[in-house]
């Protein structure tokens, strides 16, 4: 199903992680990943959520989103924009595997983080195909614990996504000229 | 001005009109009630919390003022959920205020503590849970801006005894900041002009008002537009009301159990105009056969509901009062080609109330009573078969007169929602619909009608039967009734003597009229049980369509 990028900003509030991820279970639909952090605001924070489904279904999620009050703006992240995840992976690096290992972290521009005498941890930066990229080939050297965080995406160029005091807030016109 | 955060939130409650509040007291709520104790505010004290919030419903509903309920900490809180619950569905202004324990206990699952903030997120348009004292004039601010702007909803307060007890130097805002709430009253103009262009090119136009008609007060804008444009106005059970039942282009009410002209009408209009009307499963039955031949409008507030049930060919967000008003100023006078006298046509052949031989007709009842009671009195209902019969053959005049539970239909309802819309307007009538098995859900509630002297008229429908319950098992499990007798059920009449009520049971077919009469006719409290015949159906057998889907779905 098509993945769609949205990036949410939300008053910097403690419960308003709760109120958006259970704005999405109780609705049904299914979150891909979510990841959330502060802004150039402190006041704001940024939760950039990958959610899957047709059009429809990304038309409900943005004016439910838009509807909860603690939400500022819903935007969605268009083609044209860069998105990048995180993954540590601990993968088995013995005196047989090591040269192998790391020439593969070399080719992904991943970084070694921390050694030790059977194993070692890597760092990768990427878009979510290039991280499963390198996941699938240290998979051959026995993968023993990754934690991946969920996307997040600017737009490129001059489109920005920021709260102005002129902003409709939870209900705005040019959303409902479909 | 020097105070503790109980006295704030009174001073608060006081600015911002809240004359009457519904409530039950407890250890974690002690201090705010003893600041009401010395203020003007009215507490009614109710017999369950559930009550509580259901009385600040009818209360808010008939007044259009914010009703607001307050319950202790833990089960207080919980008890009010339903309530809560019930106003979300039905989009009621409401703020809900609760005790919890304090601060520094939270979370450790001390006595009576209950996450109710959490419980009710999924039904609350809001919620706080209040931190530092110094916050309450704040909250109080934005929870009742919150409740009554935009589309209207509960909005919940829980506030931790140390914080009630804390000191604050009050200062009420007088305004709200909020980045992430700016509701959009104004419709779009150039949806308006598409909207008028639709209208004059239409035949066969069919207006469909639901319950956002109301919260926007826009009856005489809603009638304005019906004449002008010469369409025929069908109803959700929520909108009934917000256009005159009784006005020649009446349809009445629309929907699985709606009455044949007015799902007729939809069914063949070319054009559909819904105005804050949410279009609900029991609305439409099935969406894809819903209006298929029509071109739809749909103006709401809440741009989330436009889109949801059904498709949309020109949404308009915006208050419906206002949008009306510019539109109205356009040319959108048309002619009408016969549309109207079709119509009526289908009018006249509005189903009959058919034959009881077991007991009394309930419509035949309802019929009677529609045509005794004052213009403006307020109709309150229960859930199940009289209510659905109430919503077909009762004609209600006036916006915010016909109160019932719509979208979650909660039994138990009537009882709390006549007392607070009686205490809300005591010089209208008030008369309850309310089934044997609703009103038992919470009978309680007569000590506090009887405690505030609330003149409720209230009419039993005793069928002995769970009637709604009751019909789907007779047409979808083969007769196999199960669960549905009310076994047990006490003498209403000698139990309304026991709160010191007034009572009559009415048994005969010729005692109906002298029934309701003494109904209207008494001053004060009074229970009137009508004896139903319990095989009485809302859905006619000659209507029955064997599709076990819409069958299903319409289980009240
Ligand atoms: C709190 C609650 N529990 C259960 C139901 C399911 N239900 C809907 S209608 C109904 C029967 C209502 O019976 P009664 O109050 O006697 O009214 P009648 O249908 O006979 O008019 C039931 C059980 C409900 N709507 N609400």
């Amino acid at each position: 199903m098509k993945q769609h990028v949205l990036a949410v900003l939300v008053e910097n509030h403690p419960g308003v992680l709760s109120k958006v991820s259970g704005l999405f279970s109780r609705r049904g639909f299914n979150i891909y990943s979510l990841a959330v952090g502060i802004t150039e605001d402190p006041s704001i924070s940024r939760i950039t959520i990958v959610v899957e489904g047709d059009d429809y279904t990304v038309e409900q999620v943005t004016k439910q989103l838009n509807k909860l009050i603690d939400v500022i703006k819903v935007s969605k992240i268009g083609q044209d924009s860069v998105t990048r995840e995180l993954a540590l992976i601990k993968v088995k690096a013995d005196r047989k595997s090591r040269h192998e290992v790391i020439e593969i972290i070399n080719v992904f521009r991943a970084q070694i983080v921390d050694i030790a005498r059977d194993y070692l941890i890597v760092e990768i930066t990427g878009d979510s195909d290039k991280i499963s990229a390198m996941v699938d080939m240290l998979n051959d050297y026995e993968i023993k614990e990754m934690v991946r965080t969920g996307a997040i995406a600017l737009d490129r160029g001059s489109k920005m996504i920021k709260y102005e005091d002129t902003d409709r807030g939870g209900c705005f016109n040019g959303n409902n000229v479909l | 001005m020097k105070m503790t955060g109980a006295e704030a939130v009174v001073r608060a409650l006081e600015l911002e009109g809240a004359d009457l509040i519904f409530g039950y007291p407890g250890g974690a709520v002690t201090h705010i009630y003893d600041a009401l104790h010395r203020s003007d505010i009215h507490h009614v004290l109710v017999r369950n919390e559930q009550a509580a919030a259901h009385a600040a419903n009818g209360y808010a509903r008939v007044t259009g003022k914010v009703g607001v309920c307050i319950a202790t900490s833990g089960p207080g809180a919980t008890n009010m959920i339903t309530g809560i619950a019930t106003a979300y569905m039905d989009s009621i202004p409401m703020v809900a205020i609760t005790g919890q324990v304090p601060l520094s206990m939270v979370g450790r699952d001390v006595f009576q503590e209950a996450d109710i903030t959490g419980a009710t997120e999924p039904f609350t348009k809001y919620s706080y849970l209040v931190k530092d004292v110094n916050d309450i004039p704040r909250i109080f601010k934005e929870a009742f801006y919150l409740a009554s702007t935009g589309r209207p909803g509960p909005v919940l307060i829980d506030i931790p005894k140390d914080i009630s007890m804390a000191t604050l130097d009050f200062k009420y805002p007088d305004q709200v900041k909020l980045r992430g709430y700016k509701p959009t009253y104004e419709g779009h103009p150039g949806q308006i002009k598409r909207m008028a262009k639709a209208i004059l090119e239409s035949s066969r136009p069919v207006i469909c008002i639901g319950g956002g008609a109301i919260s926007s007060n826009a009856t005489p804008e809603i009638i304005e537009l019906a004449e002008t444009i010469k369409a025929p106005v069908a109803s959700t059970l929520m909108g009934i009301g917000a256009f005159p039942g009784d006005h020649e282009l009446s349809l009445g009410f629309l929907g699985q159990h709606g009455v044949y002209a007015a799902n007729r009408a939809v069914s063949e209009a070319d054009l559909l105009i819904l105005l804050g009307a949410r279009m609900g499963d029991r609305a439409t039955g099935k969406t894809q056969e819903f209006a298929q031949r029509a071109k739809v409008i749909h103006m709401d507030i809440d741009p989330a509901e436009i889109g949801k049930n059904v498709e949309i060919d020109i949404p308009i967000v915006g208050d419906i009062k206002t949008t009306l008003k510019e539109l109205l100023k356009k040319n959108i006078s048309r002619q009408d080609w016969g549309w109207l006298s079709t119509v009526k046509k289908w009018k006249a052949k509005t189903e009959g109330v058919g034959h009881c031989t077991q007991g009394l007709n309930p419509m035949e009842i309802i019929k009677m009573l529609s045509d005794m009671v004052p213009e403006d009195t307020v109709l309150v209902t229960d859930v199940g078969q009289h209510q659905m019969w109430a919503a077909r053959y009762y004609k209600t005049r006036k916006p915010r007169t016909f109160l019932t539970s719509g979208g979650l239909g909660t039994m138990g309802y009537g009882l709390p929602a006549a007392l607070g819309a009686k205490l809300g307007c005591r010089d209208k009538e008030v008369i309850l619909i309310v089934g044997d098995g609703g009103f038992q859900m919470s009978l309680g509630e007569l000590a506090t009608i009887v405690q505030e002297r609330a003149e409720v008229k209230i009419m039993i429908f005793n069928n002995g039967y769970l009637g709604m319950v009751r019909e789907i098992q007779q047409q979808l499990h083969e007769e196999r009734y199960y669960q549905t007798a009310m076994q047990g059920n006490p003498d209403f009449v000698k139990l309304a003597h026991a709160y010191g009520i007034k009572s009559f049971r009415v048994e005969k077919e010729e005692n109906i009229l002298e029934g309701i009469r003494q109904l209207l006719e008494y001053k004060g409290p009074i229970i009137g049980e009508f004896v139903i015949d319990p095989t009485a159906n809302v859905i006619p057998v000659s209507r029955r369509d064997n599709d076990e889907t819409t069958r299903i779905s319409s289980a009240g």
